[in-house]
C-alpha cells in the first residue's frame, strides 16, 4: 500500500487524515463497546460487595460459602463437570480418530451429526429428556447422571470441531502405522500415541466442556436437578447480594478456564511453530 | 474376492464408529423424536393435529410472535453493532492485547453467560442497580425502565449477541486480503467504491449467515429470560417450561412437544440460512 501511495504527496495526507477520522471513529465504538460489557461485571462486583447502611465489605462473600445449599451444589456442578468430561473423551478421543483414519469420507457426515445439538434448543431437548426417559431407570433420570449424559450431547459442537481440529494438525496416518508395525495394540496406539500427540486439543475439549456444565441452568432447572447455577437463581428470589456473588463466581472460573486454554492454545502454537 | 475382503472389512470399520452413534441416538435421538412425535399424539396415545392447533392458538401463537420480534431485533442491532466492534478490533495489530481480550471476552459472554448475565443486569440497572442509583444522583429517574420487559430483554440479550457476532464475522473480516484494497486503489478506486463494490457484496453473504445464527441464538435462549424475569415475558422457551412444569389445562400434555416442534423448526430453519451463506463465503475465505 505504500509503494502506491508513496508515488504522490497528495492522496497520501488525503489518506492520513481519514485514518485520523478513521482512527477517532474505531476508539469511539470500542470505548462504549467496552462501558457497556463492563458496567453490568463491575455493577455485580459493587451489588456483591455492599453490607449494611451503603458500605462496602466482604461480607456478602465471607457468607456465601456458609449458605445453605451453596456448597452441596458446587460440588454438584464440579462432579457434572469431571462426568462429563471424562464421558466425552472417552466416548470422542476414539471416534474422532477412527474417522480420521479409517472413515475419512464420512467426516462431513459425522460433523453434521455433531452440530446437531445446536438445532435442537435446550428447552426442548429437556422436554423430549422428561419424556422419553419418564420410565428409564431412577439412578440415570432421578439423579445428576441424566445431566452428565446429556451435556456431552450438548457439548458436541465444541467437543468435535476441537478434536477433529487437533488431529487435521498431526501426521496421524503415519503415526498409527509406526506404532502398529512396532507391535503395539489399538490400545496402546490410542493411549500412547494418538493421546500425547492430542495433548492440546483435548485439553480445550476438556476445558470448554467444563465450563458449559459450570454454567448450564436450562436442563438442570427443567428437569428439576440442583446445581450451581439453578441453586443462584433460587437464592436470587431471596437474596440478591448472595446470588450475585454466587453468578460472579461461575463467571470468574469460566473465565479462569477458558484463559487456561487460551495459554495453553499459544505454548501449542508457537512449539508447533518452531518445529516447523 | 479381494473385493468382498475389502467391504467386510470396510463394514468392519463402519462398527467403530457403533459407541457413538448409539450414543447420539440414546441422548440426542430418542429425545428428539418423541417430542416430534409426541406433538401429533394426544393424551391417550392417538394421532392427532389438536396440539398443534393449540399450538398455534391464542397465548401461544402471541409467545412465537413475540419471540420472533425480540430475535429479529437483537440480531439485527447484535449483527451491526457487532460488525462495528469488529472493525474497530481488526485496525488493531494482530497478536495484541486488545485482540487478546476481545476473543476470549467474546467466547465467554456468547456461550456461557446465561445466570450470571441475568444477575449483572439486575445490580446494573435494577431498582436497587448502581448505575439507577448514579442516574438518580445525576436527577435523572429510570426505575420506570423495567428491565423485565421488551426493552429490558433486548438490552440484556445484546449483551451476548453482540459477542457471538463479533466471534462469528472477525474471520471474514480478516479474511478480506489488504491485497484487494491495494488492487482496486490502483485502478483509482475510492474508498467508497471499494467498499461498495468489492468489500460489501464479499462481506455480504457471512454478514447475511450471522444474523440468521443470532436469530436461532436467541430465539433458543431461555436461562438469562428465565433468570431474569421469573417466566413473566412470553416467550417460547419460557411457555415450554411453563407446560412442563404442569400449569396448563388438563389434557394438554403434548402441548409442550408441538411448541418444541414449532422451535425446532424455526431455529432448523435459521441454521440452515446460515449453513449455505457459510459455505458461500467459505470459497474466497481461504
Amino acid at each position: 500500500m505504500t509503494a502506491v501511495v508513496d508515488l504522490t504527496t497528495a492522496p497520501r495526507t488525503g489518506t492520513r487524515r481519514k485514518l485520523g477520522r478513521g482512527r477517532i471513529a474505531t476508539g469511539l465504538v470500542l470505548i462504549i463497546a467496552a462501558l457497556y460489557f463492563l458496567l453490568p461485571v463491575a455493577a455485580s462486583v459493587e451489588f456483591s460487595l455492599r453490607g449494611v447502611h451503603d458500605t462496602h465489605d466482604l461480607s456478602t462473600w465471607e457468607n456465601l460459602f456458609g449458605q445453605p445449599g451453596f456448597l452441596d451444589n458446587l460440588i454438584t456442578s464440579l462432579e457434572l463437570a469431571a462426568g462429563t468430561v471424562v464421558i466425552t473423551l472417552v466416548l470422542m478421543v476414539p471416534t474422532t480418530a477412527w474417522v480420521h483414519l479409517r472413515l475419512p469420507r464420512l467426516r462431513r457426515l459425522i460433523e453434521a451429526i455433531c452440530v446437531l445439538p445446536l438445532v435442537i434448543p435446550a428447552v426442548v431437548l429437556a422436554n423430549g429428556v422428561l419424556v422419553a426417559f419418564r420410565g428409564g431407570p431412577s439412578w440415570i433420570t432421578g439423579t445428576p447422571v441424566i445431566l452428565a449424559l446429556e451435556y456431552v450431547v450438548l457439548a458436541l459442537p465444541f467437543t468435535y470441531r476441537t478434536l477433529d481440529a487437533g488431529l487435521s494438525a498431526i501426521p496421524l496416518t503415519t503415526l498409527v502405522e509406526a506404532g502398529r508395525n512396532l507391535g503395539a495394540s489399538w490400545l496402546t496406539v490410542l493411549l500412547r500415541v494418538i493421546v500425547p500427540n492430542l495433548r492440546t486439543s483435548i485439553l480445550n475439549a476438556s476445558i470448554l466442556s467444563a465450563a458449559m456444565v459450570l454454567g448450564e441452568f436450562t436442563i438442570a432447572n427443567l428437569l428439576l436437578m440442583n446445581t450451581l447455577p439453578v441453586w443462584t437463581v433460587q437464592a436470587g428470589q431471596q437474596d440478591g447480594e448472595v446470588a450475585t456473588a454466587a453468578s460472579m463466581l461461575i463467571l470468574i472460573v469460566t473465565w479462569a478456564l477458558l484463559l487456561l486454554m487460551s495459554v495453553f492454545g499459544q505454548r501449542g502454537a508457537r512449539r508447533t511453530g518452531r518445529s516447523r | 474376492m479381494a473385493d468382498l475382503t475389502s467391504r467386510n472389512r470396510r463394514r468392519l470399520d463402519l462398527l467403530g464408529l457403533l459407541p457413538f452413534l448409539a450414543y447420539v441416538a440414546v441422548f440426542l435421538g430418542v429425545p428428539t423424536v418423541s417430542v416430534v412425535v409426541g406433538a401429533f399424539q394426544d393424551d391417550a396415545g392417538g394421532w392427532t393435529l389438536s396440539n398443534l392447533g393449540a399450538a398455534a392458538g391464542d397465548p401461544y401463537l402471541h409467545a412465537f410472535v413475540v419471540s420472533t420480534e425480540i430475535s429479529a431485533l437483537t440480531a439485527a442491532i447484535g449483527a451491526v453493532v457487532g460488525l462495528a466492534i469488529a472493525f474497530a478490533v481488526s485496525a488493531s495489530p494482530p497478536g495484541g492485547v486488545l485482540r487478546q481480550v476481545v476473543s476470549t471476552a467474546s467466547g465467554v459472554l456468547a456461550y456461557f453467560a446465561g445466570v450470571p448475565l441475568a444477575f449483572a443486569f439486575i445490580a446494573a440497572i435494577g431498582s436497587q442497580g448502581l448505575v439507577t442509583k448514579w442516574l438518580g444522583a445525576l436527577g435523572l429517574d429510570i426505575s420506570g425502565f423495567s428491565l423485565f420487559g421488551f426493552a429490558g430483554i433486548t438490552l440484556v440479550y445484546l449483551y451476548f449477541q453482540i459477542p457471538l457476532m463479533v466471534l462469528v464475522i472477525f474471520p471474514a473480516l480478516e479474511g478480506l486480503r489488504p491485497q484487494w484494497r491495494e488492487a482496486a486503489s490502483n485502478l483509482g478506486a475510492s474508498r467508497w467504491q471499494y467498499w461498495w463494490l468489492v468489500g460489501g457484496p464479499l462481506l455480504l453473504p457471512p454478514f447475511l449467515g450471522a444474523l440468521m445464527l443470532l436469530f436461532a441464538n436467541a430465539f433458543a435462549a431461555y436461562a438469562t429470560a428465565a433468570a431474569l424475569t421469573n417466566g413473566i415475558i412470553p416467550l417460547v422457551p419460557i411457555q415450554i417450561a411453563a407446560v412442563m412444569s404442569g400449569n396448563v389445562a388438563v389434557g394438554q400434555e403434548n402441548l409442550g412437544n408441538a411448541l418444541g416442534l414449532g422451535m425446532i423448526l424455526v431455529v432448523a430453519l435459521a441454521l440452515a440460512g446460515y449453513a449455505w451463506m457459510q459455505r458461500r463465503t467459505s470459497r474466497w475465505l481461504r
